[in-house]
């Protein structure tokens, strides 16, 4: 059972020009192994930040990150071991693989680096890890720009989840994905969630995806979490103007706009 | 890229079948392929070929020349092209052709020696200065355009006029040093914008050491533009040597084709005995043209708008599509096993570096 502490963490940067902007302001959350929580907010709210922060790609500028009731080390191989428990996937699949490099490259990178498995299995757990993300080993030696979309994040995440890692954030994993392969790649993480035993942070802006696909829903607004909980509660009784205003800006498929009487559109 | 006509598999996406159809080549053989990919256009094969009839005419020179490059002929002074003297001779009967093709060798040597030299101070600074942040980029970034600024040829002319016998690889050093700045500052922009694409964060997430980072992940796609550098700076290296050699601050140990302008305006050659002075500036002409036509190929592979528009019909038809008046282009045939085929083939460019 893995547990990351989230305690009061403020990310401050300097704005040249005009100031400083609190990115994240005192923002404070656990996230277990076997959870999955959803954090959802618009562009802007300092969501990715969160995302970095995780990553140790930023440093917070007060507060603290615990795994496993430890902060996280600031460099060394100290911080190479949180990293292989704790790996992100990137919101656009687009940008997050070298195009430069081979498939085999990216996963295999992360295998050797860690010495998940020997030298001479490497080749068999990248063809392993293909197989769970559901992508034929015929990619393998294939580059970035040869795969579609919905391919390259299951790259991504197979990449991701090559140092077995105990928690995932995913940083809208979907987002810059067809509408039509969305739900493919979601269902994919949920059941590799599920197999692995892994608590996934799930960063969208998307409240209808957040709530198919979490326990609990955080909402962000201006660095601060301004609502949480069970993520039927949210969506269905959001308290938080915000959220309400999230909620009524996303299109509802039930309804439909020509016909609609008075009463609903007030409502 | 065309992924779009299988069977959707249970999750609702294609997800290999496209994958499997064709046998790929063996990984290297594509490796090989792809870092040359730059130089698989039209402009950068016709100036390799005219730099490889260079080459070739510096490496078996002994082979190709007639004469020796100062073996004197003294029957035959200023004599105009003829069957003995392809391009006649100069005031001492030396054989104006074979001193071309021996002096091909001091610019191919000074040219590539200088271009290696600068292209390294460059990618060294350049992409230290883009990988950096703060002070330390800032002053590598001041560093780079203090060279910038400063004129090249005076300073080589200082240089050079130190030494009795500059060598030739003292020659190529100074031109490096004052030539390295431009392709520093290109690659220090262009890796700045890579540091922050995610392909390198991810790269720092899973745990990358800093050097295999920039050695593995950003070098390969900064290939393009290291080679357009060289190119570049081997290009201004050639002219900076035939300018100093024809303004005679390069002694004429070091036989070059600006050597034979010296000798040509020594003498008096200008303007009766063409023959003396025309190959040399032409042949320097044809070498600056070919470097700067692989430069295009390279400039054109980084960044696919610079194409004229017939070219990239051409390019388009060769994929088998059809450029029609709209933005998308469609295959005209159908694609195989297709029920519903239009196959939609983005006009994507390639990887950029």
């Amino acid at each position: 059972m893995t547990t990351l502490d989230f305690s009061h963490v403020s990310k401050r940067y300097h704005v040249r020009g005009s100031g400083d902007l609190l990115a994240v302001d005192d923002v404070s959350f656990s996230l277990t192994s076997g959870q999955t929580i959803a954090l959802v907010g618009q562009s802007g709210s300092g969501k990715s930040t969160i995302a970095k922060i995780l990553t140790q790609l930023e440093h917070q500028t007060s507060g603290e990150v615990l795994l496993d009731g430890e902060a996280i080390p600031r460099r060394g191989p100290a911080l190479r071991r949180y990293r292989q428990r704790v790996r992100m996937v990137f919101q656009d699949p687009f940008a997050s693989l070298n195009p430069y490099h081979t498939i085999r490259h990216h996963i295999e990178r992360p295998l050797r680096l860690d010495k998940v498995v020997p030298k001479h299995e490497v080749d068999d757990e990248v063809h392993r890890l293909l197989e769970r993300v559901r992508l034929d080993a015929a990619v393998i030696d294939r580059r970035p720009h040869e795969l579609s979309g919905g391919q390259r994040q299951r790259v991504a995440i197979a990449r991701a989840l090559a140092s077995r890692p105990e928690l995932l954030i995913a940083d809208e994993p979907v987002s810059m994905l067809d509408v039509s392969i969305r739900l493919g790649v979601l269902n994919l993480l949920a059941d590799l969630q599920r197999q692995s035993n892994l608590g996934v942070l799930y960063i969208t802006h998307d409240l209808a995806t957040a709530r198919h696909f979490s326990d609990e829903i955080m909402v962000m607004h201006r660095g601060v979490i301004v609502e949480r909980g069970p993520a039927d509660d949210v969506i269905l009784d959001p308290q938080h103007p915000y959220t309400r205003e999230l909620r009524s800006a996303s299109p509802d498929p039930d309804k439909h706009f020509a016909g609609r009487s008075g009463m609903d559109a007030r409502s | 890229m065309t992924v779009s006509n299988f069977p959707p598999t249970d999750d609702g996406e294609p997800v290999s079948d496209a994958i499997r159809t064709e046998p790929r080549r063996p990984r290297r053989m594509a490796r090989v392929g792809q870092t040359f990919a730059m130089f698989r256009n039209g402009k950068s094969i016709a100036g390799l070929i005219i730099l490889a009839v260079f080459v070739i005419a510096a490496v078996f020179a002994d082979v190709i020349a007639p004469y020796g490059a100062l073996e004197k002929d003294f029957t035959a002074l200023k004599q105009p092209p003829s069957a003995q003297h392809w391009l006649g001779t100069t005031h001492l009967g030396e054989d104006v052709f074979s001193q071309i093709i021996y002096g091909t060798r001091g610019v191919l040597v000074v040219g590539l020696v200088a271009g290696v030299l600068a292209t390294f101070v460059a990618v060294v600074v350049g992409v230290a200065a883009g990988y950096v942040r703060g002070w330390r980029s800032e002053s590598l970034s001041a560093l780079t355009n203090v060279f910038l600024v400063i004129p090249g040829l005076p300073l080589i002319i200082i240089v050079a006029s130190q030494y009795d016998n500059p060598s030739i690889v003292l020659i190529s050093a100074v031109i490096a040093i004052t030539g390295w700045a431009w392709g520093a500052r290109v690659l220090r922009a262009q890796t700045m914008s890579l540091r922050n694409r995610d392909f390198v964060l991810a790269a720092r997430a899973n745990g990358e050491k800093l050097y295999r980072i920039i050695a593995v992940e950003m070098l390969p796609n900064l290939t393009a533009i290291i080679a357009s550098s060289f190119v570049g700076t081997v290009t201004a290296a050639v002219l900076g040597l035939t300018t100093l050699a024809f303004i005679g601050v390069i002694p004429i140990t070091n036989l070059n084709w600006g050597t034979i302008l010296f000798w040509a305006q020594q003498n008096g050659a200008f303007p009766d005995f063409w023959w003396w002075y025309i190959p040399a500036g032409l042949c320097i002409a044809i070498f600056g043209m070919a470097l700067s036509l692989i430069n295009f190929g390279i400039d054109e592979y980084v960044n696919p708008r610079l194409r004229s528009a017939g070219e990239r019909a051409r390019a388009m038809r060769k994929k088998g599509m059809s450029l029609t008046s709209g933005v998308t282009a469609v295959r005209s045939e159908p694609a195989a096993k297709s029920p519903s085929s239009v196959e939609i083939e983005e006009d994507r460019e390639p990887a950029r570096p």
